[in-house]
């Protein structure tokens, strides 16, 4: 296989782009802002300076002084620090798990509550709020479980669906297997609720997601799964590249279709599930993330995945921000926020991209 | 060098293909003709190992069955009818994926992997396009560059389905001469065809499939005669033959 005479003179550049040096450092500068921007708005005012001051006082040998009063430092630590870290994690998990789900189905609208995660979490929550509370047995550890409990049951549920239907048109009946599940659980937890009307308004914020009563012991319960979750996705990106030329083709390159797919949607799913567990059903994330990175920088999951943790980290935190002080001293519910923000700047870079090419 | 001896690919019970022994040899091209539904793509869908199948797959002589996906993957190429395209993928990164099997499950490319893409890409005359995005090439260009990326897996058995599909007449010849000029090279060169004159001009040996079984075997003069192809393509041809080949050529009942 030797070149042909007269063309070796030019090398050509041969490399996979992965994440570009801009792209990269336009990802984890929008992080840092979304996270200074987390912790320094709120009704008592904390400087930029303080908070870092604040922060650099826990880094063991800097020795650097703690100035804030008791007060501002348990606003900083206990209710705004928990709150951001929450929102940065959840947002960078859906982001990811969006992005793996659409390579591994290969459809751009997949998000990550496609195989019913959504309608699960949603069922086990609303059981655990209506019938726990009944019961007075609720602790705060109730909800977050059945919800994730609920989650993974019908993952398991609808791939076991899809699956019974043969391993050729797989990607497709998982798919109808995830709405399915989706309707049904809808249809369980409506009639769970309607039975219950007094639990409505509990259940009804819990459904559209949200911060506010976030704690470091959230963070802590959701923190080891989503790293997991996300580690496994990020080492997966060149498989999510080689999936994208299809199974056929993926399978004559030595890849383990089947298994491949079923360890990406477990870590991806795996993930989400914890991360709607501790914070509600969260639209759009998943979708609009994703692909702005898609529009902005790069279509290779080599980009994408790594690209989409860290830019949905600092979108949803930035959207908790708004979230919390639009109507100041309520509360928006996030998924409005990320609607609402999302959809037209969605509709922008869908446009901008457009037109630049 | 890659072999079957009695192979049979069922879908329930009905068998697509029916005891098919082959044997193509390195430096050779072996073609599979044959009517809609004849089992050519079947047939060459498990010399490639992407369906199950009885009887037995040889590669260089071992069993593909105990070589594993990877392995496999290593020794035959695969290039299906209409492959994925993923148009935002340059041409070199889509060529590098082909380096898959050479590469640890969930590790990069490396030098070696960088500089097979790159004699791949050179082979192919594509240097020029390494970092155009796929989208932007023409039919007869995105053909080499799916070529360029079998080729980059540097697997002696490259396996084409209707690699000509789509393709105007001029671009289908130029396709065929780049898979002929690899098969100089010494792959072994296995494809199915639809068209029977471009079949019997680069194909040394021609496999006649009906239902599954063969029905003829051999070369283009011996395999491409009017009755054969009236008996099982239901098709009024005259077949001519001069210096240049046998040409098959429809005519009207």
């Amino acid at each position: 296989m030797a070149a042909t005479a007269g063309t070796a003179e030019v090398a050509p550049h041969v490399e996979a782009r992965g994440v570009s040096l801009r792209a990269g450092l336009a990802a984890v500068a929008f992080l840092l802002v979304s996270l200074a921007i987390g912790l320094a708005v709120g009704p008592v005012h904390i400087g930029i300076g303080a908070i870092i001051r604040s922060a650099l006082s826990y880094v063991p040998f800097l020795h650097v002084d703690q100035r804030l009063g008791a007060v501002d430092h348990a606003v900083l630590w206990q209710l705004r620090a928990p709150r951001v870290a929450l929102a940065a994690l959840v947002g960078g998990m859906l982001a990811v798990a969006g992005a793996s789900y659409q390579g591994v189905f290969r459809n751009p609208l997949c998000d990550p509550y496609l195989l019913g995660v959504a309608g699960g979490a949603g069922l086990g929550a609303t059981l655990a709020i209506i019938y726990a509370s009944a019961a007075a047995t609720g602790s705060t550890w109730t909800v977050p479980l059945a919800a994730f409990a609920g989650a993974i049951v019908a993952v398991v549920v609808t791939y076991a669906l899809g699956r019974s239907v043969g391993a050729t048109q797989m990607t497709g009946a998982l798919i109808l297997a995830g709405v399915t599940m989706a309707t049904f659980t809808a249809a369980v937890q409506t009639f769970v609720q309607q039975q219950h009307t007094q639990q409505l308004q509990n259940v009804y914020s819990w459904l559209l997601g949200g911060f506010s009563t976030a704690t470091w012991h959230d963070v802590v319960i959701c923190a080891p799964y989503i790293a997991v979750s996300s580690l496994v996705l990020v080492l997966h990106r060149r498989v999510l590249d080689v999936l994208s030329l299809g199974d056929d083709e993926a399978a004559s390159l030595g890849i383990d279709v089947g298994r491949a797919r079923l360890v990406i949607v477990v870590a991806a799913t795996l993930g989400t599930a914890a991360a709607v567990s501790v914070s509600g059903l969260i639209a759009f994330v998943g979708i609009i993330v994703p692909h702005t990175i898609r529009l902005l920088f790069s279509m290779s999951y080599r980009a994408v995945v790594p690209l989409s943790l860290i830019a949905g980290a600092g979108f949803l935190v930035l959207a908790d921000v708004v979230a919390r002080t639009v109507l100041s001293p309520a509360e928006l519910p996030i998924g409005v926020v990320t609607a609402f923000l999302g959809a037209p700047f969605f509709a922008l870079v869908l446009r901008t991209s457009r037109t630049a090419r | 060098m890659i072999e079957t001896r009695d192979l049979w690919v069922r879908f329930g019970p009905v068998a697509a293909v029916r005891g098919l022994s082959l044997r193509a040899e390195a430096g050779g091209w072996t073609a599979l003709i044959g009517p809609n539904g004849a089992g050519k793509t079947s047939a060459l869908r498990a010399l490639a190992g992407l369906t199950a199948y009885e009887g037995e797959v040889l590669i260089d002589g071992r069993d593909a069955r105990r070589l594993g996906r990877r392995s496999v993957a290593r020794l035959v190429a695969f290039v299906p009818q209409k492959p994925e395209t993923p148009p935002a993928l340059t041409v070199a990164e889509y060529v590098l994926l082909g380096r898959t099997p050479h590469i640890r499950y969930l590790g990069g490319e490396g030098r070696h992997d960088r500089d097979a893409a790159t004699r791949a890409l050179q082979r192919l005359e594509l240097e020029r396009f390494a970092e155009r995005p796929l989208g932007s090439l023409s039919g007869g260009e995105l053909q080499r560059a799916v070529l360029a990326r079998a080729l980059a897996q540097e697997a002696p058995v490259l396996l084409l389905d209707e690699p000509t599909t789509a393709l105007d007449l001029g671009r289908q010849q130029l396709v065929l001469e780049l898979v002929d000029a690899l098969r100089n090279d010494g792959l072994t060169v296995v494809t199915t065809m639809h068209d029977l004159t471009l079949a019997g001009q680069y194909a040394q040996r021609l496999i006649l499939l009906d239902e599954g079984s063969v029905v003829a075997e051999g070369t283009a003069a011996e395999v491409l005669s009017a009755p054969n192809v009236a008996a099982y393509y239901g098709a009024n041809v005259r077949v001519v033959e001069d210096q240049g080949g046998v040409f098959v050529l429809p005519v009207r009942r």
